[in-house]
């Protein structure tokens, strides 16, 4: 039976909790932005203008102010081990606020909108929302809270994704999307009550020091890793959990798409990364495990199986949506490599290649938009001779494409480059993975190049003049994606130092 | 001088890029300018350039700058890796002896592309911008002293290339285009991984940092002993070597690596195709002589004898294929296949002469082969058919093009007295004096005898014996009672004009001059090659 708490240790409580707050304000702003879209939707309701989404601009941007605050503060643990405030968490706060921003810059992008729906309230807030959600699954540090964090970010996507009411497709994509969700949210949490049975722990760093500390049986615990990573690997959307991306990617509304493969997953990756480092013992004769399997290898199988499956069935696809949706499996077995070397410097190289998906895979999609904006059609046959007709987006995507095959001098490139040093510093152990890596980057040249051939290798099959000027401000956001691409794969080092910073875990004991 | 002799084409495709397309003139104008200084920057080089210091490896003191010349050294990205130490990257640039030939040959190849660009009329304003951006990567190839800036030069070279031959390019320029760019990238990606596994065995002496400099890998003193690529390792360095080899290969292009060579030129259009033959595959072989021999030396000492057998393939292959060609340009494409694998069996002898003769072969295949493909567009632009049985007795007609031709071919089958007898002469004096190569030389003479008999052939049933019934061309009998050739929609000069001979009368006078005359070149590339031969000579045979 529960035992009252006595006065005192309510005060002590609340005294506790009133000193975490403090170190939440970010989170606080943010739900206080999520409330105020709400309430301006209801004020504003009908007028079409650009009031919800320059708010929700500002309010983003007003955000970092918050979280630069924060890097000053010691890192620690809040809510009684619930949370944590760490280089981490502040790395992956700038890249989900940042995602943020850009989701609603190729929003106001996408003419889409304008013809499939009535309101877009509710859009920006669940976009408000799912940052929230991204926010809090990169600092949960007890199992609890990373289910109710992921929740809260599956939730707001499915709304998302199923934004286009009237169009069959959205539907269609929103509930596989559900039922896919709900499906490895079971699993996950089940996984959790096994750990939670073998150690009584649900914080992270109290279930590391006890499976260490009290021994533990390694089938359960590899069962449980197993189900926690059908979790994970539904975020990250990595071969065998990957079903729903493409029908997803291909149905939900442009913007969207782009935001849940690189935001969404990035939260999947901080998550995966802080609970297989902090929590599940890996290496060493202490934590033998059965048969040399451990989670390590579990990644290696996920990330090798990513990365072919994902490459190779992008070749057939004639859908740019799908075919991108193909190319972001194969991404997240390229960042999964990074995980698997289990050191600062793979840490380190998976938030710089982070950083660079998300520069050029928001890049191509905006571009993508652009494109559907103007032709109505996301297929490849429709890019024919779009070269000629829309030259600066033609270049961008170009850019974007070359960047996603990490060729030099782009910023993809230099992703690619660190997780395979990172593979090599370890010798030639796994040397075989980095050339899977290399053999698959070279097949996914053929059907990124499918795009550029089809924009400037072929002719359109219509001549009809038509003015496909997709306007001064998307041009000028373009062509600053553009650039900052080839920009940071000269000079990349602030973002390697910021990764750098970013690699430092609370409870890591490297 | 040197980061202006690489950017300089990129600045002039920036300036294009501010011109509105319809000024086509001036977007000639602002390339050829860029490559007429960049002319005049690799002049005031090769004027500068002192022959007796030797590079491959660093100076006194473990500086650059007693080996090399013209160095820039700069500290472009140092990020630190935590536990690994730091990745240090430098913006280095240097010459010696094999790059400055290669530098000159570049700035020349390229002003004639740009000349040879100048009939290009679909989009030329994109057209000229990926030319830039092509010439800059291939002149910072050649200049790159770090090996992470080598592979960016590199692989930047890729996406130009592709859309040049993929948009200007011929009926079955898709299929050309990605076939090339997939082998080439093939080959490079594991060359990447083979740069990081060098980066983390290799320390710069001055510093104590590990380091990308190819001047310091080219040291064996600099190696860790047990890192991945260390002395320790055999069997890494083994295969590390295999991969980088098989990464140039596919440039050079060696059989069985060269089946995208033929299809990328009968395909791209002619200035590309000078481009392509001229400098690309140069660089395959220059990068074996920058990089795969001099890091991994004891395992060139080992594979030698396989090189030259692959040379003396390409050489026999490459020939008996061009004897088969009906199209001129496949025949010259498969001619160029021949004489690279001169070049490879003058690599694969390991000595002096050896060396010099492949690195000299390299210069003159570059002037050579751009002159045989030049001629060839001449010929396409009038007759648009290269089919060779459908000309005959075009002597006659256009002389001063026939005396071109025949100059041109016979300095490609190696006629004394022009520059293509010197090179396979010296190939050869090497190649015989070194006892692993001696029995595969003597095999790959035979390819001289094959070579002529094409080139000949070809040159017999072009221009000499009277028009065929199904000729690409009319004859009209003049007002003054002579027969004048007339092709069906041609306007312009029948024989060679003016841009025509601008373009080929340089090379005619360099493969004349460097044939009785080597020294200018030989004398620049001597110190460096001996230099190159001592290093890839084993301490114990030393």
């Amino acid at each position: 039976m529960f035992e009252l708490p006595s006065g005192a240790e309510i005060q002590s409580i609340i005294a506790s909790l009133k000193l975490s707050v403090e170190f939440f304000i970010p989170e606080i702003y943010l739900s206080l932005l999520f409330m105020l879209l709400i309430v301006v939707d209801l004020v504003a309701k009908g007028k079409k203008n650009n009031l919800l989404s320059i708010t929700t601009l500002l309010g983003l941007a007003g955000t970092m102010y918050f979280i630069f605050r924060q890097q000053s503060m010691p890192a620690g643990e809040l809510f009684f081990g619930m949370y944590v405030l760490d280089e981490f968490a502040i790395f992956f706060k700038y890249f989900f606020v940042l995602s943020g921003i850009l989701a609603v810059i190729i929003t106001m992008a996408d003419e889409q909108f304008e013809s499939e729906v009535k309101s877009m309230g509710e859009y920006y807030a669940l976009v408000v929302a799912m940052v929230i959600g991204m926010i809090m699954m990169a600092s949960s540090a007890d199992m609890m809270m990373i289910f109710l964090s992921m929740e809260l970010v599956s939730f707001s996507a499915f709304i998302l994704t199923g934004y286009f009411k009237r169009n069959p497709r959205s539907s269609e994509a929103a509930l596989k999307y559900l039922v896919y969700g709900g499906v490895s949210s079971g699993l996950m949490v089940y996984g959790f009550s096994l750990i939670y049975g073998l150690t009584a722990e649900t914080n992270l760093i109290n279930i590391s020091s006890a499976l260490s500390q009290h021994g533990y049986d390694p089938v359960v615990l590899i069962l449980a890793t197993l189900l926690v990573l059908a979790g994970f690997g539904y975020k990250i959307g990595a071969v065998p959990f990957h079903f729903w991306a493409p029908d997803v990617y291909e149905g939900a509304p442009t913007p969207v798409t782009a935001y849940l493969s690189v935001a969404s997953k990035a939260a999947g990756f901080a998550l995966l990364m802080r609970f297989f480092y902090i929590a599940v013992p890996h290496g060493g004769p202490v934590y033998e495990d059965i048969i040399g399997i451990n989670w390590v290898s579990l990644l290696i199988i996920i990330s090798v199986a990513s990365m072919i499956y994902g490459n190779v069935v992008a070749l057939w696809q004639k859908n740019v949506k799908r075919l991108l949706a193909y190319s972001s499996i194969a991404h997240a077995g390229y960042l999964l490599l990074g995980i698997i070397v289990m050191d600062a410097f793979g840490t380190q190289a998976t938030l710089l290649y982070l950083l660079s998906y998300f520069l050029m895979n928001f890049g191509a999609f905006y571009v993508v938009i652009l494109i559907a904006n103007k032709t109505g059609s996301e297929n490849l046959e429709d890019y024919r001779g779009l070269g000629k007709k829309m030259p600066l987006a033609g270049a961008a995507l170009t850019v974007f494409l070359i960047s996603l095959v990490g060729l030099p001098p782009t910023f993809g490139f230099i992703g690619k480059l660190m997780i395979f040093s990172a593979l090599l510093t370890k010798g030639s152990l796994y040397l075989w993975l980095a050339l899977i890596g290399i053999m698959t980057s070279v097949i996914s040249l053929y059907y990124y190049m499918l795009i550029p051939l089809n924009m400037y290798l072929r002719e359109s099959p219509s001549s009809e003049q038509k003015n496909m000027n997709p306007g001064l401000l998307p041009n000028i956001i373009m062509a600053a994606l553009m650039f900052l691409t080839i920009y940071f794969g000269l000079f990349f080092q602030p973002l390697a130092d910021f990764a750098k910073y970013g690699s430092t875990l609370f409870g890591l004991k490297h | 001088m040197l980061s202006l002799i690489v950017f300089l084409p990129i600045i002039a495709g920036l300036i294009i890029l501010a011109v509105p397309s319809s000024q086509k003139q001036i977007i000639r104008i602002v390339s050829l300018l860029a490559a007429l200084a960049q002319g005049v920057l690799a002049v005031l080089i090769w004027r500068a350039y002192d022959p007796s210091l030797p590079g491959i490896t660093a100076g006194p003191g473990g500086s650059p700058l007693g080996s090399f010349q013209f160095v820039e050294k700069v500290p472009w990205i140092g990020l630190k890796l935590g536990a690994m130490g730091s990745l240090n990257i430098e913006y280095f640039l240097g010459v010696d002896g094999i790059s400055v030939t290669m530098v000159i040959l570049t700035a020349l190849i390229s002003a004639i592309g740009v000349l040879s660009s100048w009939t290009i009329q679909k989009q030329v304003k994109g057209y000229f911008i990926l030319y830039n951006l092509l010439a800059s990567a291939m002149m910072g190839c050649f200049v790159a002293l770090d090996f992470f800036l080598f592979y960016v030069f590199w692989e930047l070279m890729l996406l130009p290339m592709y859309f040049l031959i993929g948009i200007w390019g011929g009926p079955n320029r898709e299929y050309a285009a990605i076939k090339f760019f997939l082998y080439t990238l093939f080959g490079s990606v594991f060359m990447l991984l083979v740069m990081i596994g060098l980066y983390f065995s290799v320390i710069d002496p001055v510093t104590g940092n590990h380091t990308f400099s190819l001047v310091a890998m080219a040291n064996q003193a600099n190696y860790l002993q047990d890192a991945i690529l260390g002395p320790h390792n055999v069997m890494w360095r083994y295969i590390a070597f295999a991969v980088l080899f098989v990464g140039f290969a596919i440039k050079v292009p060696m059989f069985p690596f060269h089946t995208w060579l033929p299809d990328a030129h009968v395909e791209a259009p002619t200035p590309i195709s000078v481009i392509l033959a001229g400098v690309l595959l140069k660089l395959g072989t220059y990068g074996m002589m920058r990089i795969n021999f001099p890091l991994f030396p004891e395992v060139f000492h080992a594979s030698m004898y396989v090189i030259g057998i692959f040379g003396a393939i390409n050489i026999i292959y490459g020939a008996f294929c061009a004897l088969a060609q009906q199209d001129l340009k496949k025949m010259v494409a498969y001619s160029s296949i021949s004489h690279m694998g001169y070049v490879l069996l003058g690599l694969a002898a390991g000595n002096s002469e050896g060396m010099i003769g492949a690195l000299y072969q390299m210069f003159n295949h570059g002037t050579i082969t751009a002159m045989l493909f030049l001629l060839v567009g001449v010929i396409y632009d009038r007759a648009h058919t290269r089919q060779i049985d459908k000309f005959g007795g075009l002597a006659s007609y256009m002389p001063v093009y026939a005396a071109l031709v025949t100059v041109a071919w016979f300095a490609s089958l190696g006629l004394p007295g022009l520059s293509g007898f010197i090179s396979e002469a010296l190939v050869f004096v090497g190649a015989f004096s070194s006892i692993t190569t001696r029995y595969i030389a003597m095999v790959s003479v035979l390819g001289i005898v094959f070579g002529a008999a094409y080139l000949l052939w070809s040159l017999q049933r072009m221009f000499l014996g009277k028009r065929k019934p199904d000729a690409a061309y009319d004859l009209e009998v003049g007002a003054d009672g002579h027969e004048h050739i007339h092709f069906h929609d041609w306007k312009g000069k029948i024989d060679l004009d003016g841009r025509e001979l601008t373009m080929l009368v340089p090379l005619v006078v360099i493969t004349i001059f460097l044939g009785i005359y080597p020294m200018p070149v030989l004398g620049m590339i001597t110190s460096s090659v001996n230099k190159l031969v001592e290093v890839l000579t084993p301490l114990a045979i030393r």
